[in-house]
């Protein structure tokens, strides 16, 4: 990977640091995503074990789990999402404050999974737009966290200074 | 009291157990002076033919004089196109005195508006119950007091255990139509290429993922016959 990260000699510059917006802002926002968990089915159990002591997502900076949309800007969609209810993670997602992400959890969120049925949408990214798709029925908390750890990647590859001034205009509908 | 425990016997059919008292004479003076009811062989429980204009009067009936007290289901089943009275609804009652099952078949009257009475003024269980049987079979339940859809959406126009009903669903709108102008999603028939879709059982973890079975078929190449 190309580095953007921060260039420093402390011999040559002292207390300053020179680096670039982006660095310094994809640097905060990949170290303090908040998850707001979108357990639909067994995949949030799964979710709950993540962060849990064991497996413990605190280790990568992202387990200020929040339940509610205003407070969060990472979507975990974990479980099937049936079409009564694609209604209700759309609206929430709108809810969220930009810049937000979403993570489909499992086979489910991902496709539908084995829910070839009337009354199951196939794959959350019909109404949302997903960052990470996660295998697995259920995933393993390893494969989450390595699914985390993906997203973390991608924010850090964004350009968050160019998004700022060409925010797209807002087609929410919460 | 642990012996208590080691002693109970579950007998496998309730009908052949000794200390049941589900027996000919029972079934006999149930049978006796009802003629809206009639007996209908079945191997695993009593099953009990019923009018559907006595249902109310004769599960109250068995609620408060033959102690079965516990609502345990109630379903319905589509015989088909082809049938005379194409719906039936089930009732399973459990007595915890008798220790047995017992069934109840109702034959809805008209097979394009099929109709009964609800029970649900006997047995409150009954209420989510026949909402659902509504929901699925579109049969009505007359006096109930919230007769609406329990899983579909309300304005759904099908009814999904239908006989005629594809498995995949029939294209409608995203039952929010804001949303489904914002992101351009409707419900879409699921596709059914490869089918079933079920875990192999036996495999490793990481491989027990639900997928097609039978890859043989595809989109682009028919299942074949």
């Amino acid at each position: 990977m190309i580095s953007n990260e921060v260039g420093y000699n402390s011999k040559v510059e002292g207390e300053v640091i020179v680096t670039r917006a982006d660095s310094v802002i994809n640097w905060i926002r990949k170290h303090s995503v908040w998850p707001m968990p979108m357990g639909l089915a067994c995949c949030a159990i799964e979710l709950m074990a993540s962060a849990a002591s064991r497996y413990d997502i605190s280790r990568f900076g992202m387990e200020v789990m929040r339940f509610s949309p205003r407070q969060s800007d990472c979507m975990i969609v974990a479980g099937t999402v049936t079409y009564k209810m694609a209604e209700v993670v759309r609206r929430i997602y709108d809810q969220m404050g930009d810049p937000k992400w979403v993570v489909a959890m499992g086979a489910c969120a991902s496709t539908g999974g084995m829910y070839r049925s009337y009354a199951v949408m196939q794959g959350v990214d019909n109404v949302v737009p997903v960052d990470v798709y996660v295998s697995g029925c259920p995933p393993r908390p390893e494969a989450l966290l390595d699914a985390m750890m993906k997203l973390q990647g991608k924010i850090g590859n964004e350009s968050s200074v160019r998004n700022l001034s060409n925010k797209p205009e807002p087609t929410g509908v919460a | 009291m642990s012996r208590q425990f080691a002693t109970c016997r579950i007998s496998p059919n309730p009908l052949g157990s000794l200390d049941s008292m589900i027996d000919d004479d029972f079934v006999k003076s149930l049978l006796d002076g009802r003629d809206y009811l009639s007996f209908k062989h079945h191997e695993d429980c009593l099953t009990i033919n019923c009018l559907p204009e006595s249902l109310v009067d004769f599960t109250k009936h068995l609620r408060d004089e033959e102690t079965f007290d516990l609502l345990v289901d109630l379903t319905a089943v589509d015989h088909g196109d082809g049938a005379e009275k194409r719906f039936s609804v089930v009732l399973h009652f459990y007595s915890l005195v008798h220790k047995s099952y017992l069934r109840i078949h109702v034959l809805c009257p008209d097979n394009e508006a099929p109709c009964i009475p609800s029970v649900s003024s006997v047995f409150p269980a009954a209420n989510w119950h026949e909402r659902e049987t509504f929901d699925m079979f579109g049969i009505s339940f007359s006096d109930h007091p919230n007769l609406k859809r329990i899983l579909m959406w309300d304005d759904y126009p099908y009814f999904p255990l239908r006989k005629e009903f594809p498995l995949a669903g029939i294209e409608v709108p995203l039952p929010a139509a804001d949303v489904a102008e914002v992101t351009g999603a409707d419900v879409d028939p699921a596709p059914m290429m490869g089918g079933p879709f079920v875990a192999s059982g036996n495999s490793r973890m990481s491989e027990a993922e639900p997928r097609a079975k039978d890859e043989s078929w595809t989109e682009k190449s028919e299942k074949p016959l």
